[in-house]
């Protein structure tokens, strides 16, 4: 299973002062293929997300990208190497327009200190980040200024922001939290056609959502992974029906 | 002549007329830099005016652009007016070399600063950057071979300037405010530029969400780290022509409330818009001027006027006049 994985993480585990977040959880995430972390409130979903992407160092274990530890890279590097991910809690540049926020974040893989020649010069972001538009389905909001999207539009332009970055590793977590029923249908409907071309590693606490769609499945429960294998391997799992079945949105 | 700069297809929503001045604020701020000075009465205020403006205009870098509140460029104000006095008095260059000392002074000080400060953010960042500049503050205070100390550095005198074929009066207050003023245009076009840069970009993506601008790809540190150096620059530069114009540098200069005032005169202007604080220095200057020839308290009306503009005007005056043009 180790085969051919383009991220991997092995033995990470997390505490906060006392509190241990994630023990010892190791874990491989085929190159190609849409992987699907779920798992109850709390169960350390997004501090797993959070040190895969970058945002925050494991206490222990370490995480390997394309065979490369990932340790000593700044964050600021992974968009470079080709890792992109959205957070559970949205991030857009509020007050820019929809289409300057994917121009930028295009941008940023091309030019981040030059500041004299004209921002302007460089079309070939605006089409860049047309196409990105495009991709996400927000065209017509392009000169709205970010932050007075409604929310599920605002999670669609991170999107697009993360895909700016041309990644090949995307990581979501809670793309659908707070969404509508049809905003939630058209996100996940996006994310199976971005996962034709990338890897996509998604975090999700709803556990129907994702099992149409993925290719294999991670949980996690109290920070320690409790099972892992293809949908239906998952949903057959005697653990996981019981740990699921005391939840609200089991179902 | 507003903020965001932003390229894309924006502005095909706004009014024709806003759009334009947008696109040609440098010419439109330039002349009116070049205009409002025959129109004054008092010269001295002009050339406080350009200089203080000047002042707002770089601090307005870090704080508009990035959003960075800093309490300490009294440091880089006075680092540039130190820089061009001590190189003119001591060493004897030409009047204009110390001019570029002054701009590479505010330059290096902010350089320091900002490696140490720009790790904090909000109040911690205004702690550390006011903690830093008192720093600079006791150290020209103490070095009195070189600063002059609590006197102040004296005889940075220049009488007269030549620039190839002409000989410039610089005793004349007119003459004297249009080189000054010469200097501010310049400035105005490299902050533009600057600011139109895709370096711009970088700071406003800073300044909107740290998070997602280092998860795009923009060093954070790095893009805070080179804005207040360019502040520094723009700031290095007002304190070099302060020092020019009134002859002298006064340590003065470097206390807090030369750091409090630039902070007051951008927000009167209006905060992360591009001519904002250079209103906003020309608001505060000539009422100080108007009020203080009647009454002795001036600063206490021009304390309430402040204040009243920040409860009823939290844009600024320019701000908030684009804001209405806008709608
Ligand atoms: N910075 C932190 N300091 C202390 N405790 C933390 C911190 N971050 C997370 N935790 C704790 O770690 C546990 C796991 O949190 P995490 O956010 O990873 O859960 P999650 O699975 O993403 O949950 P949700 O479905 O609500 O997003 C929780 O009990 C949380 O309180
Ligand atoms: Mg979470």
């Amino acid at each position: 299973m180790t085969g051919d994985a383009i991220l991997r993480a092995e033995g990470i585990t997390c505490r906060f002062g006392r509190f241990t977040a994630l023990r010892d959880v190791s874990a491989s995430f085929p190159r190609g293929a849409l992987t699907a972390v779920i798992g109850p409130n709390g169960a350390g979903k997004s501090t797993f997300f959070n040190i895969l992407s970058g945002s925050i160092p494991p206490t222990e274990g370490r995480v390997v990208y394309e065979g490369r530890d990932l340790a000593r890279t700044p964050q600021h590097r992974y968009a470079r190497l080709g890792i992109a991910k959205s957070f559970q809690i949205t991030t857009v540049f509020p007050s820019l327009s929809v289409a300057e926020c994917v121009r930028v974040a295009c941008q940023a893989l091309v030019s981040r200190y030059d500041i004299w020649r004209p921002r302007a010069r460089l079309t070939a972001l605006d089409d860049e980040a047309a196409a990105l538009l495009d991709t996400v389905g927000l065209w017509d909001k392009r000169a709205r200024p970010a932050g007075l999207l409604a929310h599920g539009e605002q999670r669609a332009l991170e999107i697009a922001m993360a895909l700016a970055a041309r990644p090949r590793l995307l990581l979501l977590d809670e793309p659908t939290a707070g969404m509508s029923p049809e905003e939630t249908r058209a996100m996940m409907q996006l994310i199976l056609r971005l996962a034709r071309e990338r890897t996509v590693v998604l975090v999700e606490h709803k556990m129907k959502l994702v099992m149409g769609i993925s290719d294999r499945v991670l949980v996690l429960h109290h920070g320690e992974v409790l099972a892992e294998g293809t949908p239906a391997d998952i949903r057959g799992d005697a653990t996981v029906r019981r740990v699921y079945l005391g939840q609200r949105d089991a179902a | 002549m507003d903020g965001a700069g932003s390229t894309v297809a924006v502005h095909a929503a706004r009014p024709d007329l806003l759009a334009f001045a947008t696109r040609h604020r440098a010419t439109l701020a330039a002349v009116a830099v070049l205009v409002f000075p025959a129109l004054l009465p008092f010269k001295a205020v002009a050339a406080d005016v350009l200089v203080y403006g000047l002042f707002a205009l770089g601090f307005n870098l870090v704080y508009g652009y990035l959003g960075l509140l800093s309490f300490g460029h009294a440091a880089l104000f006075g680092g540039g007016a130190y820089a061009c006095g001590i190189v003119f008095t001591r060493f004897g260059v030409p009047w204009w070399a110390a001019v570029g000392a002054g701009v590479a002074g505010g330059a290096v000080i902010a350089a320091v600063i900002g490696a140490l400060a720009i790790r904090t953010r909000g109040i911690y960042f205004a702690m550390v950057t006011l903690a830093l500049a008192q720093c600079v503050y006791y150290a020209a205070y103490e070095a009195e071979g070189w600063t002059g100390g609590e006197n102040g550095l004296r005889g940075v005198d220049v009488s007269a300037i030549t620039l190839g074929p002409w000989h410039v009066d610089f005793v004349n207050p007119l003459t004297r405010v249009y080189v000054i003023a010469a200097f501010v245009v310049v400035a105005l076009f490299a902050v533009s530029r600057v600011l139109a840069s895709p370096f711009g970009a970088a700071m406003e993506a800073v300044r909107e969400n740290e998070a997602r601008a280092r998860a795009c790809g923009f060093d954070v540190r790095a893009t805070r780290w080179l804005a207040f150096v360019l502040s520094g620059a723009v700031c290095g530069l007002a304190g070099a022509l302060h020092a020019l114009t009134i002859g002298i540098v006064p340590v003065e200069t470097l206390t807090y409330t030369t750091s409090g005032l630039v902070v007051m005169m951008t927000l009167l202007g209006g905060m992360g818009t591009y001519f904002g604080p250079f209103i906003g220095a020309a608001v505060f200057l000539l009422l100080e001027n108007l009020v203080s020839l009647w009454t002795v308290h001036w600063q206490l009306v021009v304390g309430l006027a402040f204040i009243a503009c920040v409860l009823f005007f939290p844009r600024g005056v320019w701000g908030t006049l684009l804001a209405g043009l806008r709608r």
